[in-house]
């Protein structure tokens, strides 16, 4: 079975052609770089997608901290992800890269605040 | 921050950067996307992160004094600047003056979409910055008019934030966003991107209710029939940025009037000898990575002139 899709690694956005039997992949072709083809491969067998949000705070700088989970997770599981993220609220100052949710949704990735934020 | 910490490397000795907010990294605070610094960090960050990793690099430069929630109201094109601050109003008369001033976006009504005038109606930027520092979200049921890449990302953060939206309007045959947004923004939420149509009028008395939508020809003119109305909530308009060139502009530095940008033999160029223009103040940008590459030549080109040499 023959798909094409569009890399979404970097902005040049290389259209692959992937050649899988169900999510097994055979041959990858399009992609200009390395990325390209680990792509296709993970986006054949499970998508994953890194996810980006804020969370709300409380008595700091800013009424919200942009946050992000410190790699990709399967993308079926970002509404859950948000689910979860609307329960969080951060009272204390947290420098960028401070771990907000520990093994975020039991995965192995983190919940990590993208900026250093102070108190009010 | 890129030009100012440029500037320092080659030579600089004094630096004063202003800063409109109470914090540096401009319109990258609210970017909390990732997709910055594949080019200049070889990783990828989200906007905010990105932007602290120059605002670390400013703090520790000595001579680079920062003032935050300062506000350029006057520059002449003797680079003589007057700037407010909480409490007062400064003056300094720079050597070398160089603007990264950034953009504003293209509002409804500068692209005329007929209708009435209710609330709901937000420039996607303006939403972006609602929903990701201020925690609000803008409506239930939204229209993004135009494929930028800041209506791309909107539709992706809105419908991640549970609202849902309809469709995304472009007139063009193309998108003017990234491929790379159109696949993990929209095609990932299954959000409908209509080609060659255009909103034709938003209705509804104090709130947003729906909107017209129609088809367009090659010549963007509107196909008899093929009309149908989409109910929502909010129109999210996200149909492009305006250099923001006041302060140049005060100063007498010749403009281009069509890209509202200084018109330079070379980038980061004006008319006036010792003033700079960088980022997308200069001319729009796609890539925040280029605009660090080519702010840094700002700083340097600065440098240059500081230090004598013709431009």
């Amino acid at each position: 079975m023959k798909r094409t899709m569009t890399c979404i690694e970097c902005p040049q956005g290389c259209r692959l052609e992937i050649e899988a039997d169900g999510t097994r992949v055979i041959s990858v072709s399009g992609n200009k770089c390395a990325r390209g083809a680990a792509y296709a491969r993970q986006e054949t067998e499970a998508p994953l997608r890194t996810l980006s949000t804020s969370v709300l705070t409380r008595g700091l700088e800013l009424k919200m901290l942009p946050v992000r989970t410190s790699g990709p997770i399967p993308k079926q599981k970002l509404f859950e992800a948000m689910a979860e993220v609307r329960r969080i609220v951060v009272s204390s100052p947290v420098e960028t890269g401070a771990v907000i949710v520990p093994a975020f949704l039991g995965l192995a990735v983190d919940l990590v605040a993208c900026r250093p934020l102070g108190k009010k | 921050m890129a030009a100012a910490l440029a500037a320092r490397r080659a030579g600089v000795k004094d630096v004063l950067l202003l800063e409109r907010d109470q914090h540096l990294g401009g319109v990258l605070n609210q970017c909390i996307h990732p997709g910055f610094g594949l080019h200049h960090f070889k990783q990828e960050l989200t906007g905010p992160e990105y932007a602290d990793r120059f605002v670390r690099l400013v703090q520790e430069d000595r001579g680079i004094e920062v003032s935050l929630r300062s506000f350029a109201v006057r520059l002449t094109g003797t680079r003589e600047l007057s700037y407010l601050r909480p409490g007062a109003l400064e003056e300094v008369k720079a050597r070398a003056v160089i603007l990264a001033t950034g953009c504003r976006e293209r509002t409804r009504e500068m692209i005329t979409i007929p209708g009435s005038r209710p609330a709901g109606v937000y420039p996607a930027g303006l939403a972006q910055k609602m929903v990701n520092m201020e925690g609000w979200i803008p409506g239930r049921q939204a229209v993004i008019v135009g494929s930028g890449d800041i209506g791309l990302i909107m539709a992706r953060r809105l419908a991640l934030e549970g609202v849902a939206v309809k469709a995304v309007i472009e007139i063009q045959n193309v998108s003017r966003g990234l491929v790379r947004n159109v696949v993990q923004c929209l095609e990932d939420f299954g959000i409908p991107l209509y080609f060659r149509h255009r909103v034709s009028r938003i209705h509804g008395r104090d709130r947003v209710e729906k909107v017209s939508v129609v088809q367009v020809d090659e010549e963007l003119r509107d196909i008899p029939g093929s009309g149908f109305e989409i109910g929502c909530d909010t129109v999210l308009v996200s149909v492009g940025l305006i250099p923001e060139n006041e302060l140049l502009e005060m100063a007498g530095a010749e403009m281009d009037g069509r890209t509202n940008t200084p018109v330079a033999k070379e980038v980061n160029l004006t008319s006036l000898p010792g003033v700079f223009a960088c980022g997308n103040a200069f001319k729009v940008y796609d890539l925040a990575d280029w605009v660090t590459r080519d702010s840094e030549l700002a700083g340097r080109t600065a440098a240059a002139y500081l230090a004598g040499a013709a431009l």
